[in-house]
């Protein structure tokens, strides 16, 4: 398990964490969870272009998650949200749909390109799966205050001079770096749910913002490992142990909350 | 004239019996997610709606695996989903999204796994695509009946708790005051929403049906403040789309490349933007005339809140 | 209504709202608002809901434009970016699940609008805390923001608008979901800091008796016109019968003012009841 190519997968699977529990706590505190899952899956699309026109699969990804972003953007102000996302999902779909028509090797690598490939990580590509990483973890850094602000207060935010639409379109390209940099482990569908699980978990633990997304990198890390591990030796898509693990460790942060509620009330009583 | 019609639909067109079915199917089921989808747009539950389409996925390479009909699986699965999403989550939008999102998540994942002992199992390896995309020209005709039978039951089901359901949508705590049970109507709007979407997505794909559930219902609302008129409007450009799509589709055929034909995903998606981008025009267009028209008030205070929908929102 | 005091002159004024009308969707929300805020004067801006209380907080915040005259911040003309006012929204909903303690919240009314990562510094959470004490917040520093009660969670608003130093505070209706007791707490932190730290303070509200007796000066707000002066001079049957247009009664009761529609025909009255309980008028109180 630890042999060869392997090496390349583990390594690259701590970076897919690490950037998911980063992201992860931005996309749960600012409910973005639709976003999250919308901008991976509709990048998909990217990736079938690519191939369709002989193109590095990354790039065409890249270009649809960044196009996904700035569509729900750009369609967001002119209407609401969730509505804005899911039209431009369908729309990523929809051309995904098309290029996938016109080339017909590509459908036995759609599974693998929807729900992760535990071998399919060639060494070429952790290079710039790093430099994508810490793109990624700069750019959180850089939006780190605007992005609390706006996420509790938007009124004070834009009185002292902060845009919340631009923070939240520059919120959502973000995203779609980390979408692009961790498709090749976990896959397109299963990426935004290492987004979500381990951070709604971490909320329940913490009260503190920067110990919430250290544990947030420390759950998914343990997910990510876990989950390739058992894929490894049974040969079930990863996806799978990433989904599901994440729903358990959320019900068990959720149990931990309502235990201390309990606790609480009983103290006080 | 013929001429006209000629070049607008390809030959055989109303001749093909897929073509047909495909018409009859595309409307019913594009009348009975735009009217749904109404409520979904006004309680922002897109998501979820969307969630449930691919949640019943998994329920629909179930069904393949064991040899029953993928639409009983579909909405089996969705069913369930949406009673998970109704107990986890709780009705702030925020954690309402997350709650989604990991229900979706996890039910992916076991898609994942259906899918995985399906293809290893018996070599179908366009199943994945099939089941994610669909294809609107291989509904089977045994599947029309029930496909009718259910889309009328759903609509009627909306239609008699849709004053409930209206209330509770704009406004929680009034439909509780009246009485309202919230809790158990929102539980009974996501199963709602999982049957349309069930029905949607195993005969036209998940894709369509998410961009119907959300893309007609918003236009509508753009165009009509009313929304008893705003689901029937929401229908009717829904079935326009579909339409639309299945002509330009079959045209394609003709067109580079060759009897090859571009997918109806595609056309339909691609009207229901258009659609909804145009209305968006008109609301604006509307909303300058009507500013230019309207003076000062005369000295008193502000309108009381009518419980319109919020329209130029959608 | 004029006021009689020597008006303020643009230079002693921290606040100078000048003949500023607001158009919104077509509507003429606001109508040529006037008046001036004096640095460390505790202003009151009461009006029923809807009036355009928040309209006008937006106007001086430099959100929402003007459709008509001018307002001066310090002297100078507005700006996106305004760092001598601190603002306390109306409304804010911390979700509970949210990983934010109260001292967080705070930290961000320093620094929340600048980019990158708060530095830890030496200064910081000295600030930090000593806004939290002002407060008297510091007993639930660590807590979850979402977790404290509404006026706690109102303190901590008003920790993070205060820490940045500003000269004009503006607290956009902080008393509406508040208990009695939690009403007249936060009416008497926000005096003792306007007083102890010369800051000028602009409080909306719907009902002005919980601010009397702290309020300098009041702006009342009706069917988008005002009136301003000191409490004596605008609420006043026949000021008041004037903005909204309708008959207007202003009733005293034991130093408390009710302000009521008032009947069919007759002219506005304006009541002082100081002996024990009379007739109730049968009216209905408007905002």
């Amino acid at each position: 398990m630890f042999s060869g190519f392997m090496v390349n997968t583990w390594i690259a699977a701590t970076m897919v964490a690490v950037i998911a529990g980063v992201v992860g706590f931005f996309v749960v505190v600012r409910g973005s969870a639709f976003a999250a899952h919308a901008i991976p899956h509709g990048s998909f699309g990217g990736a079938a272009g690519a191939v369709l026109i002989g193109a590095n699969t990354i790039l065409g990804l890249g270009i649809f998650a960044v196009g996904g972003a700035l569509g729900i953007g750009w369609l967001s102000r002119r209407g609401r949200h969730d509505v804005a996302t899911a039209l431009a999902l369908v729309l990523m779909l929809g051309l995904g749909a098309l290029f996938l028509s016109f080339s017909v090797e590509y459908a036995a690598a759609v599974y693998s390109l929807l729900f992760g490939e535990v071998l399919g990580v060639p060494a070429d590509d952790l290079l710039p799966m790093a430099g994508l990483g810490l793109a990624c973890i700069l750019a959180i850094a850089f939006l780190y205050r605007p992005l609390l602000l706006t996420s509790i207060t938007p009124e004070v935010a834009e009185a002292r001079g902060v845009r919340p639409g631009r923070i939240e379109t520059g919120f959502l390209l973000v995203v779609a770096l980390a979408a692009t940099m961790t498709v090749p482990v976990v896959g397109v569908l299963l990426m935004f749910s290492l987004m979500i699980g381990p951070a709604a978990t971490a909320r329940s633990f913490t009260s503190s913002p920067l110990w919430a997304i250290a544990l947030s990198v420390a759950i998914a890390l343990a997910i990510v490992w876990f989950g390739i591990a058992i894929a490894y030796i049974t040969n079930y898509p990863v996806g799978f142990f990433v989904g599901t693990l994440g729903a358990v460790a959320y019900g068990c942060g959720r149990g931990w909350s309502a235990w201390r509620r309990t606790r609480t009330v009983a103290l006080a009583a | 004239m013929s001429q006209v019609l000629n070049a607008l639909f390809a030959p055989g067109f109303f001749a093909s019996g897929p073509v047909r079915a495909a018409v009859v199917v595309g409307a019913v089921v594009a009348l009975v997610t735009g009217a749904v989808g109404v409520f979904t747009v006004i309680r922002s539950q897109a998501f979820a709606g969307h969630a449930l389409g691919e949640v019943g996925s998994a329920g629909g390479s179930l069904a393949f695996l064991s040899g029953t009909n993928p639409l009983w699986g579909y909405m089996g699965i969705a069913v369930i989903a949406a009673g998970l999403m109704e107990v986890l989550g709780v009705h702030r939008p925020r954690a309402r999204d997350v709650a989604t999102g990991l229900v979706l998540g996890a039910g992916l994942g076991f898609a994942a796994v259906f899918l995985y002992l399906d293809t290893t199992s018996s070599s179908t390896t366009g199943v994945t695509v099939t089941i994610l995309f669909g294809s609107l020209f291989a509904i089977s005709q045994p599947m029309l009946p029930s496909i009718v039978v259910l889309s009328a039951i759903t609509l009627v089901v909306i239609a008699s708790c849709y004053r409930m359901l209206l209330l509770s949508s704009l406004s929680p705590e009034l439909a509780a005051v009246r009485g309202v049970p919230v809790r158990a109507v929102a539980l009974a709007y996501l199963v709602i929403m999982a049957v349309a979407v069930s029905l949607a997505a195993e005969t036209i794909g998940t894709i369509l049906a998410t961009a119907l559930l959300v893309g007609p219902p918003a236009t509508a609302l753009r165009l009509t403040k009313r929304p008893g008129g705003a689901m029937v409007v929401a229908g009717l450009v829904g079935v326009a789309a579909v339409w639309i799509g299945i002509v330009l589709a079959y045209d394609s055929f003709y067109w580079p490349p060759v009897d090859h034909g571009w997918p109806v995903s595609f056309f339909v998606v691609a009207t229901v933007l258009v659609l909804y981008l145009g209305a968006g025009a008109v609301a604006a267009l509307r909303r300058a005339g009507h500013d230019r028209r309207v003076g000062p008030l005369p000295a008193m205070g502000e309108s009381g809140c009518e419980p319109h929908v919020a329209a130029d929102a959608a | 209504m004029t006021d009689p005091r020597p008006a303020a002159t643009v230079d002693d004024a921290i606040l100078s709202v000048d003949g500023v009308s607001v158009r919104l969707a077509g509507r003429e929300v606001l109508h040529d608002v006037r008046f001036r805020v004096r640095p460390g004067e505790f202003t009151g801006l009461i009006g029923p809901n809807g009036a355009g209380k928040t309209t006008l907080f937006r106007v001086i915040l430099g959100l929402q434009a003007a459709s008509a005259g001018s307002v001066l911040v310090g002297g100078r003309p507005l700006n996106r970016r305004n760092p001598i006012i601190g603002y306390v929204p109306q409304k804010v909903f911390f979700d509970p699940d949210m990983p934010l303690r109260a001292r967080d919240v705070v930290g961000l009314g320093l620094d929340g609008h600048r980019l990158g990562i708060p530095l830890r510094w030496g200064g910081r959470r000295e600030a930090v805390d000593r806004m939290l004490e002002a407060v008297d917040a510091r007993h639930f520093a660590d807590a979850r923001v979402g977790n404290l009660s509404g006026g706690e969670q109102q303190r901590v608003l008003i920790a993070h608008a205060l820490i940045s130093r500003p000269r004009l505070l503006l607290l956009d209706e902080p008393l509406a979901n508040l208990d009695i007791r939690a009403e007249g707490e936060v009416v008497a932190l926000l005096a003792r800091i306007a007083r102890e730290q010369r800051i000028a303070v602009l409080i909306s509200a719907h009902d002005v008796n919980p601010l009397l007796p702290v309020m300098d000066r009041l702006v009342y707000v009706a069917a988008g016109r005002t009136a301003s002066g000191t409490t004596a001079e605008v609420i006043r049957a026949e000021v008041l019968s004037a903005l909204y247009g309708q008959h207007v009664d202003v009733l005293r009761v034991h130093g408390r003012i009710l302000v009521v529609s008032g009947a069919e025909g007759a002219s506005g009255v304006t009541l002082e009841e100081t002996g024990s309980a009379g007739p109730r008028p049968d009216a209905v109180a408007l905002g």
